[in-house]
């Protein structure tokens, strides 16, 4: 099946500087495609190439399996929801819709009519008549989104629209943005930095850095099998340590850290041989918290701690331990299950994880 | 039709044309009347006769510059006079104004804030012969009943003042109202809380802050007035400020002295538009 | 209200009242009523419409100020046509210092007297003038030619000194457009002049609205221009009014005049705001 969009060796250059260096991916029809990235990777520079605002310096755009590079923005099959939404002020919510399918010289009666459907869609049926500023930001979100949908696109493209919504709200609409792309069956481009919109509503995700993709996979990929340290730093939480490599044993290694710490990582095929540094993640949530040290004889990293805070934050709550062996501190997930409720600063506890869930990178790999 | 949005190539270039094009005309005018200053001629126009400084500083017949040209330096003298006065009362009215309108809710103020924009909405011209009327008016009765000939109520610098100050009192107004509307109250909040007084938190900490607005407003009521000409025109009594001694001139025919008066006077008023800009930059 | 607000606002509202009642209100009330009376003897006079049937009876003034009238709006939109391209280049498409620059350049010429500016054009366009001139040297025509005293340079006149008032609040409004709107029109199918008309324009209204306003009051209360590249017939009505003020002394049907100008002003500038939706403190303030 021919992908709805394909960039090939995309690149962009602004005088000196280089915002895209050769990215290249395909996103299959239907699909939900995020681009992760901290602000100024240069994800909103290749959003705005596939819109048409900005002629790549090299590389080609396909949608569809046809190049669009000739094509003005006016004339592309792709859509875009802006930062900012860029709803028309002068102009109330049916007219908003209809715009494109004025444009594209429909009759009346059926602007009416498709209007009036994809209103029902979004399930705010008959508030064609409200201007824009009488709406909710929610509200808002969904007209923006019907404005394009509504012509049918082949591509949804959007710049982080959920950005200016506050938490609750942002919460609900991840949630009703998902359902929307499955119920429009429509391939949606979604740019952003919260890796919480990325990872709940994406089947891929391309993390992007410094104008290059870092790793592109699923959520669960990136998760549990980040390629980069740049991408295990970025999505979730890490503790993290720079150590060298004291014995490797196929991908099982041996590390000491700066600090002194013995930890035992795995290298997933990375090339670590002894005597090279390296980068340790280990999630806060990999690591098992324990009263008695007997519950974690099966982790191969143990150690026993004294509490040095509790960071309460409902069910992301975490505690800070600092171990014995190397005086550093650890952050741990701290279970709510009620085993934990009496746990205070200053109480001797045991921690363990798997090796399996210490990733180790080369140092210095970007 | 933004930079983002891609266009052909003959329409940026025609775009570009057009706006060259405007500059041009805009520019036009003032450029000859520069040049024309320095003709050696008796008239402002071609042929060419050469280069001269005698229409500024020339003090023989019949090429007497600007600077020995008596009527026309006195009558720069009256306008500056006009100008410094009308600007004066403007702006004190204006913070007066702004005050009022930005700091206090009371009725009839939608009212008061309509008929205080009303005298832009007002020609010149009708401001002008309304203020002559109404002041006649007063003169007459005052005349009839006391026998007293009210002398500044007949046309002449007070009458000036007033017709000008009428309509450029709004402009004031307007500029000082915009910037302390962008005021911080919460800053004279804090100066009663360090234990300042009313007046005292307004005298140091927001009449500093409108500073920039006032010489503004100052600046830009100087100059329209200067070079105001349809409400003076109405209300001037023997002694002519600048706009209408040049204009009497004109109607008889003009001589390359006006322009080298036009020139100075460009030369000024480029002077105070830059001062303003630079005392607001440092802002 | 506390005592000391209270006092303040007095101190406030008064200079406010002595200004607008003093300056505006009581001398216009003033000139209504002697526009309202008619001159029966030495020193007597009688409350009646007679000025104003002067005016409505005498073919050359009812003339004189429907020609003022249509050449104001006709100078009025000349100058939107000719200033929104410009207005719309230096809000949306110039960048940085060009931008600045450009502003600059357009507030230059609105430092110098209007009388300064006329006498430019004065220069340009008479028979011994600029243009003619160059127009002789090209060989485009024979003798010298007159291009002063008609209808075209009163127009070009008016149109040059208005320019500022219009430029100044459509940049401010063009520039409160977000690109991203402008950016979102295309994305969605539409082209050039559908933006044009659809979203830019719309959005210009106030701006649009506020800069034909100022244009047309300073059009229509114009004198200097009209005189000076028109001639003695330019018939333009606030010569009438000068006239009858200062030369014929006949205050009572100079007053009226007067108030012709001001009520056609008024009405124009009510029926503009009417028909677009805007109100004065949201165009003016």
């Amino acid at each position: 099946m021919t992908p709805d969009l394909e960039c090939i060796d995309l690149t962009k250059r602004f005088g000196d500087t280089t915002a895209v260096k050769e990215v290249s991916f395909s996103v299959p029809p239907g699909s939900f495609f995020s681009i992760l990235g901290p602000s100024g990777c240069g994800k909103t520079t290749i959003m705005r190439m596939i819109a048409g605002f900005l002629q790549p310096t090299s590389g080609d755009i396909l949608i569809k399996g046809k190049s669009v590079l000739d094509v003005a923005p006016n004339k592309r099959p792709v859509n875009m929801v802006f930062q900012h939404l860029a709803l028309f002020p002068m102009m109330n919510v049916a007219d908003n819709i209809g715009y494109g399918l004025r444009r594209a010289g429909l009759p009346k009666a059926e602007i009416t009519r498709k209007v009036g459907e994809v209103l029902d869609r979004i399930g705010l049926p008959g508030i064609g008549h409200r201007r824009v500023d009488e709406l909710s930001g929610g509200q808002k979100q969904r007209v923006a989104i019907a404005r394009c949908m509504v012509l049918e696109p082949d591509v949804l493209l959007l710049d982080e629209p959920l950005g200016a919504l506050d938490l609750k709200l942002r919460e609900r609409m991840k949630i009703e943005l998902k359902a929307l792309q499955a119920d429009f069956d429509t391939t949606f481009v979604y740019i952003t930095h919260d890796q919480s919109e990325a990872l709940v509503m994406s089947d891929q995700i391309a993390v992007m850095n410094n104008g290059r993709f870092e790793q592109m996979g699923t959520a669960r990929d990136l998760y549990y099998r980040p390629q980069t340290p740049f991408v295990a730093g970025f999505v979730g939480d890490s503790n993290r340590w720079s150590g060298r490599v004291e014995r490797a044993e196929g991908d099982t290694l041996e590390l000491r850290t700066e600090n002194g710490l013995l930890i035992r990582g795995q290298a997933h095929g990375r090339a670590l041989a002894p005597g090279s540094s390296a980068e340790i993640f280990v999630r806060p949530e990999a690591v098992r918290l324990s009263r008695n040290e007997g519950d974690l004889s099966a982790f191969d990293n143990r150690m026993s701690c004294r509490v040095t805070s509790l960071l309460f934050n409902a069910a992301a709550s975490r505690v800070l331990v600092r171990d014995a062996e190397s005086d550093g501190e650890i952050e741990v997930s701290l279970p709510q299950s009620g085993e934990f409720d009496g746990l205070s600063r200053g109480d001797e506890v045991h921690i363990g994880w798997s090796g399996d869930q210490a990733n180790c990178f080369p140092a210095g790999a970007g | 039709m933004i930079p983002t949005i891609p266009q052909s190539r003959p329409f940026r270039f025609a775009y570009s044309a057009y706006v060259i094009l405007f500059f041009l005309y805009l520019a036009l005018p003032l450029l000859v009347v520069t040049v024309f200053a320095f003709n050696d001629s008796q008239f402002p126009s071609l042929p060419w006769e050469g280069f001269t400084w005698n229409w500024f500083f020339g003090d023989s017949a019949p090429m007497i510059g600007v600077f020995h040209e008596r009527p026309i330096l006195r009558a720069i003298g009256t306008s500056a006079f006009i100008g410094a006065a009308v600007s004066l009362l403007a702006v004190a009215v204006g913070v007066s104004n702004a005050f009022l309108f930005t700091r206090h809710k009371f009725r009839g103020r939608g009212l008061l804030y309509v008929l205080m924009l009303l005298p832009l909405v007002i020609p010149g011209i009708v401001l002008g012969i309304s203020i002559l009327v109404f002041s006649s008016t007063v003169a007459n009765s005052v005349w009839d009943s006391m026998k007293w000939d009210l002398e500044v109520l007949r046309p002449g610098l007070t009458l000036v003042i007033l017709g000008q100050f009428s309509f450029i009192a709004t402009i004031a107004t307007l500029v000082i109202s915009a910037r302390l509307q962008k005021f911080d109250q919460t800053l004279e909040e804090a100066a009663l809380n360090l234990g300042a007084t009313r007046l005292t938190a307004v005298r140091t900490i927001t009449i500093p802050y409108l500073a920039p607005a006032m010489v503004g407003a100052f600046v830009v009521a100087f100059l329209m007035s200067f070079e105001n000409f349809n409400t003076t025109l109405m209300l001037v009594g023997s002694d002519a400020p600048l706009t209408i001694a040049m204009f009497d001139r004109l109607k008889e025919g003009s001589t390359p002295l006006l322009n080298a008066v036009s020139l100075l006077l460009m030369l000024g008023s480029s002077c105070l538009a830059l001062i303003m800009i630079a005392f607001q930059r440092r802002d | 209200m506390r005592e000391g607000t209270r006092i303040g606002f007095i101190l406030l509202v008064t200079p406010l009242l002595l200004w607008l009642t003093l300056l505006i209100v009581i001398p216009h009330i003033d000139m209504l009523l002697i526009s309202l009376r008619e001159r029966v003897g030495v020193g007597e006079y009688q409350f009646s419409a007679a000025n104003y049937l002067t005016f409505l009876q005498e073919p050359l003034y009812l003339w004189t100020f429907l020609r003022t009238a249509v050449m104001s709006v006709t100078a009025t939109l000349i100058t939107l046509l000719v200033a929104f391209p410009v207005a719309y280049y230096i809000a949306k498409m110039a960048k940085g210092r060009v931008k600045s620059l450009l502003f600059l350049l357009c507030l230059v010429p609105f430092w110098v007297s209007e009388l300064v500016r006329t006498f430019g054009w004065m220069i340009l366009l008479r028979e011994t003038g600029i243009v003619s001139s160059l127009l002789q040297y090209l060989g485009l025509v024979d003798g010298p030619v007159e291009m002063l005293y008609n209808d075209a340079a009163i127009m070009t006149g008016l149109v040059y000194t208005s320019m500022l008032f219009m430029v100044v609040p459509l940049i401010t409004t063009l520039g409160s457009l977000d690109d991203a709107v402008i950016e979102a029109g295309y994305d969605l199918g539409g082209s050039g002049p559908s933006i044009l008309r659809e979203i830019i324009i719309p959005h210009a209204m106030p701006g649009i609205v506020s800069g034909c306003i100022v244009v047309f009051m300073l059009s229509l209360g114009n004198y200097l221009t009209p005189t000076m590249l028109g001639g003695k017939d330019s018939l333009w009505f606030t010569e009438l009014i000068y006239s009858q003020f200062i030369v014929r002394f006949n205050w009572e049907l100079g007053a009226a005049f007067g108030f012709v100008l001001l009520f056609l002003s008024s009405f124009i500038v009510w029926a503009m705001l009417r028909l677009t939706g805007q109100t004065l403190e949201k165009t003016m303030g």
